[in-house]
């Protein structure tokens, strides 16, 4: 099928970028939106372009490198699917795409549509961890979890740190990435020593790097691969006015 | 300090303010149901209830309590959303970002400010005049506040302000309230539901309640 492609071009960030129209004639509805760009960046080489830049690392839905916005929405328009899953068969024969990458200011654009998320690693660094050295797995009916709230802590860890969550908020929060972590942790006995002190860490860092804060337009979720549930940040929030009314 | 920088913090006194709002406007239209009494009844009964009102001092400090949140859910709006903006960086050339969520969820700020002007003008055509103007009395000896609530009434371009006004105000509180429980922490599914269903009922029996009120006025008294 034939696709007109509108793509965002930016040479690196100091540049402003724009849409870029190409046209590619022969796009198997059996590709993957990956596959399709690589179908015109192997046209661009050919031709002698700078191709396209864009992440991408297992294009199995699992690693969260892959994520850029397709017709205003972020991973396109299917739910809960990443952009490496999407696939072709979702458009249509003479369909016009627009891909741009994601945007927010805590995520600057390298080059194309490749995006510095490293902002969500500092996230983590400062506090989505257990302090203490863990050692060998233990025996496993030495510390009691009940199934209901593994499952419940394995739900929050599904997170792959795509950033289609700050990429989809109004206000650019990344409120959806830290909270799974902080209620991942929180859910568990390992992790729910350092509850406190970990939310206030990430939460504070979180503000530092220049994201937005959460207004409950519950977006985020929607357009999530993983599904991660807002309640995740509902109970960032508690540990959080909880540490600070303790203190 | 806990209450100063950031953003959580900022968020958390606007659902504390938000919430004693809500809290004040099921009292402020309990009271204003007596407007829909007969007239001659309705006039004694509002003016000596105003004037309680106007008197009492446990009503008047939760009055500044009111006039502060207000104030400070205004400023807080303000603050915030100059921070989102920042935040958001350079926008979408095509951005359907807006599929994913109710359209009043994404509209609280534009709401808000509606609703900031109608108080304007709500304050200073009934708050105004009575603490400050000249109104004549009732037979009882209190001011006919009732008298300019019914003659404010009669014209029905005031009437449909008034009736644009709540429904602004009903949709501010459709996301409003539930908002700030998720805000202040309620992460609990459950409670979530039923704070949830709580809130439509609540935002759907203000509106109809405060719309009653004018359009009562203007077709029978």
């Amino acid at each position: 099928m034939k696709i007109d492609l509108k793509v965002w071009r930016q040479k690196n960030q100091n540049t402003k970028g724009h849409l870029e129209s190409y046209v590619l004639e022969e796009v198997d509805a059996e590709m993957s939106f990956l596959e399709m760009l690589d179908m015109l960046n192997l046209k661009l080489a050919k031709q002698g372009e700078r191709p396209v830049e864009f992440d991408h690392d297992c294009r199995e839905g699992i690693c969260g490198q892959c994520g850029v916005m397709i017709n205003g929405i972020a991973h396109g328009p299917i739910k809960n699917t990443t952009t490496c899953q999407l696939h072709m068969r979702y458009f249509k024969d003479g369909d016009t795409i627009y891909v741009e990458p994601f945007k927010a200011k805590a995520f600057p654009v390298i080059r194309d549509l490749k995006v510095d998320r490293s902002a969500l690693d500092d996230i983590i660094a400062a506090g989505g961890y257990i302090s203490v050295n863990t050692g060998q797995a233990p025996e496993a009916n030495s510390i009691l979890i009940s199934h209901e709230e593994a499952e419940s802590a394995f739900d929050s860890a599904a997170c792959i740190g795509c950033g289609a969550c700050v990429a989809t908020c109004k206000n650019a929060s990344a409120a959806l990435f830290a909270s799974s972590k902080i209620s991942q942790l929180a859910k568990l006995p390992q992790g729910k020593k350092e509850s406190s002190k970990r939310a206030v860490d990430m939460v504070n860092r979180m503000e530092d790097l220049g994201f937005g804060h959460c207004t409950n337009t519950e977006a985020c979720q929607v357009e999530c691969p993983q599904d991660i549930s807002v309640l995740n940040i509902a109970q960032m929030n508690y540990e959080y006015n909880k540490a600070k009314l303790k203190k | 300090m806990w209450f100063i920088k950031n953003a959580i913090t900022r968020k958390n006194l606007m659902a504390l303010t938000g919430l004693f709002l809500c809290f004040f406007l099921i009292i402020h239209l309990l009271g204003n149901l007596q407007l829909l009494m007969p007239p001659n009844e309705a006039r004694l009964q509002y003016n000596l209830y105003s004037d309680f009102l106007s008197n009492n001092i446990l009503v008047k400090l939760i009055s500044y309590v009111l006039y502060a949140s207000i104030l400070v859910h205004t400023i807080d709006s303000i603050y915030l959303s100059i921070k989102a903006k920042k935040a958001s960086g350079s926008s979408y050339v095509v951005d359907k970002r807006n599929r994913a969520s109710k359209w009043y969820s994404r509209q609280m700020m534009l709401l808000g400010t509606l609703i900031f002007a109608f108080l304007v003008i709500h304050f200073k055509d009934f708050w105004f005049i009575y603490k400050f103007g000249t109104l004549p009395m009732d037979s009882a000896g209190n001011k006919d506040l009732y008298g300019l609530v019914v003659a404010s009434f009669q014209d029905l371009w005031y009437v449909i302000l008034y009736a644009i006004s709540i429904l602004v105000l009903g949709f501010h509180l459709l996301h409003g309230f539930f908002s700030a429980f998720r805000t202040i922490g309620l992460y609990n599914p459950k409670y979530n539901r039923i704070v949830k269903l709580i809130g439509v009922i609540f935002a759907v029996s203000m509106t109809i309640g405060y719309f009653v009120i004018p359009f009562y006025i203007y077709l029978n008294v």
